[in-house]
């Protein structure tokens, strides 16, 4: 599978220098070795979820209990989450750092991801949700710890979409 | 059964513990009793008042958590059921009040009056320790086990469908949500703070 374990592994470490102890995530291709890494570590608590909109509700008990956390998720899954980001983390004032595969942008060979692609950055814009573009493995670490840093200093969602240039090792089209 | 009976019965017990509650009536009946620090009430963000205690639950073993629930919440996060019996964190116990309607947006009856056993579903999800009782003795004695167990357990409380004239009360999210974490961190072990 092209997913590439160096980001993954990048991500990951990134996401423990910031202080993350809680994961949430449902399985998608592009996430699958950041969710084993998570699995694999007796120092953080991965929570397998139904559904996405569950890790909102998750990660807001894991903070306001004192606990750092991420979303792992799917673009379409942050669609999914969207009535619980809302009414959930912004209404209360919760940081959110949710790292969100930005699955059908330019790349994209399945079909079924280009209609969630081409709305991604328009909900997030649209819902006022600080988003960066991790593409660089060099900016990984920097980008992960300053999007904690926002979400902490604003008490807000925060999005960081994880780019095809960066998760897939993609063979030459 | 009325909640509002059901919520003065076990009032005094939770002293001490992470309370999550729904929004509407469960929120307004558990204040009208009396406020206290611990008290967390989830006033949107319908169905995931579970996940919430999830988190706090898994955060902090070392504290009982309880989460107020309702039918019509419940039914929104079915799925979240079968999360909290997976990672069945043994400190939670998970109270759903069910009244067969969705009361506080005008009473449309839901799923489980027509047939949906909340109970079973706990229990089908994988919930080891669930119970359904339809008084208030019945009800403070299982809350009583389930905080006493060592073990997720999950109450149905099948409750009159009436609540309280009006749900906004002077308590505001945010005063209630801040108050809350520093309860929560008041409370934190010292090796964890």
């Amino acid at each position: 599978m092209p997913v590439s374990l160096d980001a993954s592994r990048l991500i990951y470490d990134a996401l423990i220098a910031s202080g993350v102890s809680v994961v949430s995530a449902l399985p998608e291709t592009w996430l699958v070795h950041l969710i084993r890494l998570a699995d694999d570590d007796p120092g953080v608590t991965l929570v397998r979820l139904a559904k996405e909109e569950e890790g909102v509700g998750v990660s807001m008990g894991a903070h306001l209990a004192g606990a750092r956390s991420a979303m792992l998720m799917q673009n379409h899954g942050f669609f999914a989450a969207i009535n619980g980001v809302i009414s959930g983390a912004m209404l209360y004032r919760v940081p959110l750092l949710m790292l969100i595969s930005d699955r059908g942008s330019f790349g994209e060979r399945d079909p079924w991801q280009t209609e969630g692609g081409v709305m991604t950055r328009h909900l997030l814009d649209a819902m006022r949700i600080p988003t960066t573009v991790l593409r660089e493995p060099a900016a990984v670490a920097r980008t992960i710890d300053k999007a904690m840093t926002l979400a902490y200093s604003a008490l807000r969602p925060v999005a960081v979409l994880l780019d095809r240039d960066l998760m897939w090792e993609d063979a030459p089209a | 059964m009325k909640r509002l009976d059901a919520l003065r019965a076990i009032h005094d017990r939770l002293d001490g513990v992470a309370v999550v509650t729904i929004m509407g009536a469960v929120a307004a009946e558990l204040q009208s009793l009396g406020h206290r620090p611990n008290f967390f009430y989830l006033q949107h963000a319908m169905g995931l008042a579970s996940s919430l205690g999830l988190g706090i639950a898994l955060a902090r073993p070392d504290l009982a958590v309880v989460v107020l629930d309702g039918d019509g919440s419940v039914l929104m996060n079915l799925g979240g059921l079968t999360t909290l019996a997976r990672y069945r964190p043994p400190n939670l116990t998970h109270v759903v009040f069910d009244n067969e309607s969705l009361l506080s947006v005008g009473g449309f009856p839901t799923a489980t009056s027509t047939g949906a056993d909340l109970e079973g579903i706990a229990r089908a999800a994988g919930v080891g320790r669930a119970v359904t009782v339809r008084d208030t003795a019945a009800f403070g004695a299982a809350f009583e086990n389930a905080l006493a167990a060592d073990e997720l357990s999950v109450v149905v409380a099948k409750a009159d469908a009436e609540g309280p004239a009006g749900y906004v009360t002077d308590l505001h999210m945010l005063e209630n949500r801040f108050e809350f974490q520093r309860w929560l961190a008041s409370t934190r072990p010292r090796a964890q703070a």
